[in-house]
């Protein structure tokens, strides 16, 4: 089903802010085997010029992809879920993530386009911090595979 | 910032030390836990065969975080990246045996941008096939 693309430009309310743990960081950068001290010990990060423990590059992700189910689930989009892939994704940082933000991401449609069926829609994730600096954005490009496909 | 390369040691083509990450069911059940994406194609191999899946496949955000570490541990500061842009080619297999799936990443310089910053094109792979494309990073040298 071809999206409408009405829809795009559309940008939905901000999130509740999601305050970034220094254990949630640790347990992130364990997951992915990264020993980096930037993200476990405070004067390591100091030592490089942060105020206090920093995420590693990808971590914003998971905020900024719960931010993006709000288009996700929008009844009026009506996108299928259940045939979503996970296309591409890009960050820009203006400053890495770090212990004690406060996030909040405003997620807008950027583009929706219908190729052999597949619906593509991508999604620009602009995160704020608590005094309201931009920190990261984050493009999410799903792809809705076409029902036909077996 | 304080990157341990300087932008005036680097040349376009200046490879980056390649890396090799391991990839077993373990590490992803201990990802969905850290990320919060509980997606069972990445946990259940019977789920990922009904929906045309060859086997559980690593979470594409998983070889994404991989990848880059060859860049921020050239740099030795994950803080100087700048832009980091993937494309989700082929899924990562992995296996319900010890070894699981080796995901090997390397990397050069591809351009020396402005404000020392340098663009790094990673290439990722997995059992021979690329997994990741248009894979690419922007960092602040010194």
């Amino acid at each position: 089903m071809a999206l409408d693309q009405s829809f795009v430009g559309r940008a939905y309310p901000p999130t509740e802010p999601y305050e970034v743990g220094r254990e949630k960081i640790r347990e992130f950068a364990e997951a992915v085997g990264d020993a980096n001290p930037a993200y476990t010990d405070t004067e390591a990060a100091r030592a490089l010029g942060h105020p206090d423990v920093i995420a590693p590059p990808t971590f914003v992700f998971a905020i900024t992809f719960k931010a993006a189910g709000q288009v996700v689930a929008d009844p009026q989009l009506g996108l299928d879920y259940s045939r979503v892939v996970h296309g591409d994704q890009k960050f820009a940082y203006n400053r890495p993530v770090r212990a004690g933000d406060r996030l909040t991401v405003t997620s807008t449609i950027e583009t929706i386009r219908t190729m052999a069926g597949n619906d593509i829609l991508d999604i620009r994730g602009e995160v704020h911090d608590q005094d309201g600096e931009h920190v990261v954005t984050a493009w999410t490009k799903l792809v809705a595979r076409a029902a036909e496909e077996a | 910032m304080t990157a341990k390369i300087s932008y005036a040691d680097v040349e376009v083509g200046t490879e980056l030390p390649a890396q090799t990450f391991p990839v077993t069911r373990a590490t992803l059940v201990q990802y969905a836990g850290a990320s919060g994406d509980f997606n069972p194609i990445h946990w259940n191999e019977r789920f990922a065969k009904e929906v045309g899946l060859p086997d559980v496949i690593a979470h594409g955000m998983f070889t994404m975080a991989e990848a880059v570490r060859v860049v921020t541990d050239w740099v030795g500061d994950p803080g100087a990246v700048v832009e980091y842009g993937v494309r989700f080619t082929r899924p990562v297999v992995v296996p319900d045996d010890d070894k699981g799936a080796v995901i090997e990443v390397s990397g050069k310089v591809a351009a020396k941008l402005d404000d020392n910053t340098v663009r790094v094109d990673l290439t990722a792979t997995s059992a021979g096939q690329k997994v990741l494309g248009a894979s690419r990073a922007v960092v602040r040298l010194a």
